[in-house]
């Protein structure tokens, strides 16, 4: 072909292309301010740029759902980066020797934990949760498997949903994707308590069943339509067991396993003498636990806001501010209760767990209170998880490296019970079925105090009994603990086969004081 | 030939290979090591409510082998150099080193421990 006729048939393509092309775009002039993107041309209709009046309500409705959607997904995601935060905290309050191990138990929790949500969880724990009003109206959702005794119905399961089979549903998907984060949060949480000396494979049995079984039970009583979230429909406790983003059924869940595990695996070799008196066994690294907890109070943004289901649902800011003040009063108070009345030194750890149990004491309150509460309550579980965790470690003599149960367990309790006596009653219309916004004992509703004290309590009842039984057959069969002489030398390599820091010399037994 | 074992400060350490090298001695080993003194013998810390011990220190250690016509101005310059006047300065030890050898001409005895230049 000679140049001159590829030239010709160029310009006759370009010619084309002009002619042509210019009918398939909205406009040529370029718009660097936006003003003129976005018309009624977008708005999906059969004659583009003349919709009907349906058609018009049909793009508000639907950009609505598309708001909530990309909210509890965004949120979701912001979660789901909280492992990365429980990983560095709990690494970097640990030993060395044990970094690879610690880390890959808190790397693997995500995977596991989802896989069992995936299997059965989701389905046991929102299989009965009905219409999903904010995220598109799907209604398949329906069937919980409930007891009815002397009148009154108590959910205690779903039954739809298991591997996610018949529930093709975006907004079911949504929702599926929001929850499994949640449980993950759980789920991660006694890895810090029973760390440096967990088995591997007992870890992750223990990952199977909290996702399929043990998470999902308590979670459908309270947020799935159980029975603790109808104590107010069926008993007239207020709104029933409230927990807007999970003080109870995500930090209590978890906290009541640490307590358990770590009760039945034991304290660390070297952590507690004859005398019962505690060794201290300083963490590694602390740069890396200051870091996770930053992540942490990040991700924490998702955790609360995304609760409501809906951007739409402005609430949000004020979850946001709540939550970011009591992570702000509980770092603070934390850090000053150490400085001027325990220690004489503002110790980092303890910073890091006044920040934690400051926002874990705000997960279930935080829509319901307003900001000075919110300021109240962080400040309050700033002292709280100060003392429980000497409590713990000087009273009952259980080891708790990172403090898991001191923030998770008991500040997820003063949480709920905060909810109960703090809840100002200007959100909630509706919550749980029942008329009337959500207030506390301050706010004259005195029957969700109660609600919030049955949900708490049911919570350590039930997580404490099948915790026990899980953990206890899990030791029966495959053993919870390891070996004490790979205790002594490190998991790192007799259960993980690498060193977390290889080539960096690591004085192995030094740090472990053996008992006097 | 000699081995002095010198435990000195780790800030000390720059004057001190300083002053090593204006005398001419321009080979040593040195590592960091830990270990106990007497001014930091009852130091503890709290450590989330828990107290545990601190009484550790940091120090440097070099390891000089010189001959023997060089022990006396090597022993005089480190002392110079290292000390502060502050307890926890550290301390000197001199042992008899019976055989050296240079790896690399299989060299022995005086003749190894410095270059014929």
């Amino acid at each position: 072909m000679s140049k001159k006729l590829i030239f010709i048939l160029a310009g006759i393509f370009l010619v084309m292309g002009f002619a042509l092309g210019g009918d398939l775009f909205a406009y040529t002039t370029p718009d660097p301010a936006g003003l003129h993107a976005g018309t009624t041309a977008d708005i999906t209709a059969a004659t583009a740029g003349s919709p009907t009046a349906t058609e018009i309500t049909d793009q508000i409705g639907k950009n609505k759902v598309a708001i909530n959607m990309v909210w509890v997904l965004l949120t979701g995601f912001l979660v789901m980066f909280m492992q990365a935060g429980f990983a560095m905290v709990e690494s970097g309050l640990t030993r060395a020797k044990n970094a690879a191990h610690t880390m890959s138990m808190n790397m693997m929790i995500y995977p596991i934990g989802m896989l069992g949500f995936f299997i059965s969880g989701f389905a046991l724990m929102f299989g009965g949760v009905g219409t999903l009003g904010l995220l598109g109206g799907y209604e398949g959702l329906n069937q919980e498997f409930a007891l009815s005794l002397f009148g009154h119905t108590f959910g205690l399961f779903g039954t739809k949903g298991f591997f996610l089979n018949n529930v093709y549903d975006v907004g079911v998907f949504t929702l599926f994707l929001f929850q499994m984060v949640f449980m993950d949060t759980t789920a991660t949480i006694p890895t810090g308590s029973m760390a440096e000396r967990w088995k591997f494979s007992a870890f992750v049995v223990y990952g199977l069943v909290l996702g399929t079984i043990i998470y999902p039970l308590y979670g459908n009583w309270v947020w799935g339509g159980g029975w603790l979230a109808t104590l107010g429909k069926e008993f007239g406790l207020g709104h029933g067991h409230v927990d807007f983003a999970g003080s109870s059924v995500v930090h209590m869940t978890g906290g009541v396993l640490a307590l358990v595990g770590a009760i039945i695996i034991g304290p660390r070799i070297g952590k507690y003498n004859k005398d019962g008196s505690p060794n201290a066994i300083p963490g590694h690294n602390i740069p890396m636990a200051i870091i996770g907890a930053f992540i942490l109070a990040f991700g924490w943004f998702g955790f609360n806001p995304g609760s409501t289901l809906a951007g739409t649902d402005l609430r949000i800011s004020v979850v946001a501010v709540n939550t970011m003040i009591a992570s702000a009063t509980g770092a603070v108070s934390s850090m000053l209760y150490m400085w001027l009345f325990k220690t004489k030194k503002p110790d980092p750890t303890m910073m890091i767990n006044g920040l934690l149990a400051g926002l874990v004491a705000i997960t279930a309150p935080s829509a319901f209170v307003n900001v000075q509460a919110a300021a109240l309550i962080g400040l309050i579980s700033g002292v709280l998880v100060i003392e429980a965790a000497f409590f713990i470690e000087k009273v009952l003599r259980i080891d708790d490296p990172v403090g898991a149960v001191a923030v998770h367990g008991v500040n997820g309790a003063w949480g709920c019970i905060a909810l109960g006596l703090f809840a100002d009653g200007t959100y909630g219309d509706g919550w749980n079925g029942v008329p009337g916004t959500v207030a506390g004992l301050f706010y004259g509703n005195p029957g969700q105090f109660v609600a919030e004290l049955i949900g708490v309590a049911t919570n350590i009842v039930y997580v404490g009994i099948i915790g026990f039984v899980v953990f206890k057959l899990i030791d029966l069969t495959i053993g919870n603990r390891v070996k004490p002489e790979d205790e002594l030398d490190g998991l790192d390599v007799p259960e993980m086969g690498v060193e977390g820091y290889c080539g960096i010399k690591l004085d192995k037994n030094s740090e472990t004081p053996l008992t006097k | 030939m000699k081995k002095i074992e010198a435990i000195i400060r780790t800030n000390k350490y720059e004057d001190v290979k300083k002053a090593l090298h204006e005398i001419d001695i321009d080979f040593f080993t040195w590592w960091d090591v830990t270990g106990q003194g007497n001014d930091t013998k009852h130091k503890t810390e709290i450590y989330r409510g828990t107290v545990r011990d601190t009484s550790y220190i940091s120090r440097r250690s070099l390891s000089i082998v010189v001959r023997d016509i060089n022990l006396q101005k090597t022993i005089d310059c480190l002392l110079n150099a290292a000390r502060t006047g502050e307890v926890g300065d550290g301390k000197i030890f001199v042992t008899d080193v019976e055989l050296s050898y240079r790896i690399r001409t299989g060299e022995s005895g005086d003749e190894s421990l410095y270059n014929r230049d």
